[in-house]
């Protein structure tokens, strides 16, 4: 079935299957690092339970590849439920990712604040709890463009879910305790903003539609991650220009010492190639340093994207010598691999 | 009223969501991600076919069944919404093989308490319960003034259909709309549009059966 509208050509089957259909290929893929549970509809590390590791899972829609399957094995996540196209999992997927990965030590729920998925892991920590199984859960919202306030469902999560998974992932591969783990999960994520931009939309397969339309010229500002239009719309300028902008909301949010180590993690959306994201990271190099901060570990490419969207986000996480530490650890996954 | 209006009520969603689902994707994708008239196809669709798998079973248990398997087919944050609604209002009813306008009340109020329970939302937010709230009120209030339960059902699905529409003008302050800040003021919340959409199924229902 060859899948054509005016708004997209895009390689499917079955617009239905095409979570199931990827999940498969991921596995396929890198079998010696990860197994697909087609009937629970999940990834898991292949050496998964791992006796008396603290074990972390998370989950959310798809059309963010490579997060979150891409981030399942050594080092970072233990399984990963992936729900349909911009749409939460559903309770079961994660209970069974928590059971399939309990080793007795506890397993640490790692949520983007975004209403469906805080609710649906709500009710699958409850269900974990009745079987007897340690879990704690930690929401993720570093988005500086939502302000967290009554008047809003909170801060959303974006980039700093990345960096919590790796850097509290090398805790529990090092035998860190549940808590331990959790506090780690929390420190990355009150220790780091992020701030996205969308230079156009995207088309999600069921519906074929993009999600909005951008008028020549225009861009969005303060984006998150499921095709959502922004917090405003502005003039397209130059990178410099575009670049200002996300530094500026990052850095006065985050309240950094000057002088403050960090790491800067330019993604992107999964429409704009690594040319356009390196020179990126040049201008939000120069542009933290004239800050005051000193950028001494990145990550750059798209891990946390909303299926074809052009654009980028900046995430800038504050760090101290143990971070600096676990960042650095070994991770051996589908989508980061470093150190083996 | 017994199992029979609690399945021909499932039934008449489905047929709703089914002919609105692009309006629905409209608009969710104005003002969330447009996801919201697939998610309630897929959902009323496994409903419907759960219930015809497991009938026989007095209305409570088949309300709880729908629920249940709201929660497991939809995702989003709709599923556990209506899925915790269904299943708050099953509970209501026990193991009784029969209810009343004034138990009816009572399961609709018990699924409201739960959505703004688990959505922390209030009326004035731009949410399902923008539609919810009102339906029950009226509801309840017909029925304390004598109204025959058709005529009060009636009544409550306008309520709804009445607190969807005024949720164009306001500003969202719970879900994924909230994101956009004044940007979502000028759209009609799809959560209120597919709850007017139940509660008119409701009615729809009820109707069939007297």
């Amino acid at each position: 079935m060859a899948v054509e509208t005016r708004n997209m050509r895009k390689f499917l089957n079955d617009p239905s299957q095409v979570v199931k259909e990827s999940l498969a290929g991921l596995a396929a893929a890198h079998s010696d690092l990860v197994r697909y549970d087609a009937a629970a509809q999940i990834i898991v590390r292949k050496d998964a339970p791992k006796r008396g590791k603290v074990a972390l899972i998370s989950g959310g829609g798809s059309g963010h590849e490579p997060l979150h399957g891409g981030f399942v094995g050594m080092g970072m996540l233990d399984a990963a439920a992936p729900g349909e196209v911009f749409t939460s999992p559903v309770p079961a997927q994660m209970l069974a990712a928590t059971k399939a990965v309990d080793g007795g030590a506890g397993v640490v729920h790692i949520v983007k604040n975004y209403t469906g998925d805080v609710l649906n892991f709500k009710l699958a920590a409850e269900d974990a709890a009745d079987e007897g199984i340690k879990v704690t859960s930690v929401v993720i919202d570093d988005d500086v463009a939502v302000q967290d306030s009554l008047y809003t469902a909170g801060r959303r999560g974006v980039g700093a879910t990345v960096l919590a998974e790796k850097i509290a992932g090398a805790a529990a591969e090092n035998g860190a305790d549940l808590t331990k783990v959790t506090d780690l999960v929390k420190r990355v994520n009150d220790r780091a903003r992020s701030f996205g931009v969308a230079l156009s939309s995207c088309v999600p397969p069921a519906s074929g539609k993009v999600i909005f339309e951008l008028p020549e010229g225009e861009i969005e500002l303060g984006i998150g991650i499921h095709g959502e239009p922004g917090r405003r719309r502005a003039a397209l300028g130059t990178a410099s220009e575009v670049v200002d902008v996300m530094v500026e909301a990052v850095v006065t949010d985050l309240k950094a010492k000057r002088g403050s180590k960090v790491l800067v993690f330019v993604n992107g959306m999964g429409g704009t190639p690594l040319l356009e994201l390196y020179l990126v990271y040049g201008e939000v190099d120069k542009k933290l340093r004239k800050a005051g901060l000193e950028p001494v570990r990145n990550l750059v490419g798209s891990y946390i994207t909303s299926l074809e969207m052009a654009g980028a986000s900046l995430t800038v996480l504050e760090l101290d010598e143990e971070l600096i530490k676990l960042w650095d650890a070994p991770v051996h996954t589908p989508a980061l691999r470093w150190g083996v | 009223m017994d199992a029979a209006t609690i399945t021909s009520w499932m039934r008449e969603i489905n047929v709703a969501v089914r002919a609105e689902r692009d309006h629905l994707v409209q608009l969710d994708a104005a003002i969330g991600d447009g996801d919201h008239g697939t998610n309630m196809v897929r959902g009323f669709e496994a409903v419907v076919q759960a219930l015809d798998a497991d009938g026989g079973q007095p209305p409570g248990k088949l309300l709880i069944l729908a629920g249940r398997t709201l929660v497991s087919t939809v995702g989003g944050a709709s599923g556990p919404l209506w899925g915790s609604a269904l299943r708050s209002g099953g509970r209501v009813l026990g193991d009784q093989p029969n209810f009343d306008g004034g138990q009816l009340v009572e399961v609709l109020a018990a699924a409201l308490a739960s959505v703004k329970d688990l959505g922390t939302a209030s009326v004035g937010d731009k949410t399902m319960v923008d539609a919810l709230e009102p339906a029950v009120e009226t509801l309840r209030a017909r029925l304390a003034e004598g109204v025959a339960l058709d005529r009060a059902l009636d009544d409550a699905a306008s309520a709804a259909e009445t607190g969807m529409r005024a949720t164009i003008p306001i500003q969202a302050r719970k879900g994924r709309a909230s994101y956009l800040g004044e940007r979502s003021v000028g759209h009609q919340d799809p959560g209120a549009t597919s709850t007017a959409l139940i509660v008119r199924a409701l009615q729809k229902a009820v109707g069939q059966g007297s």
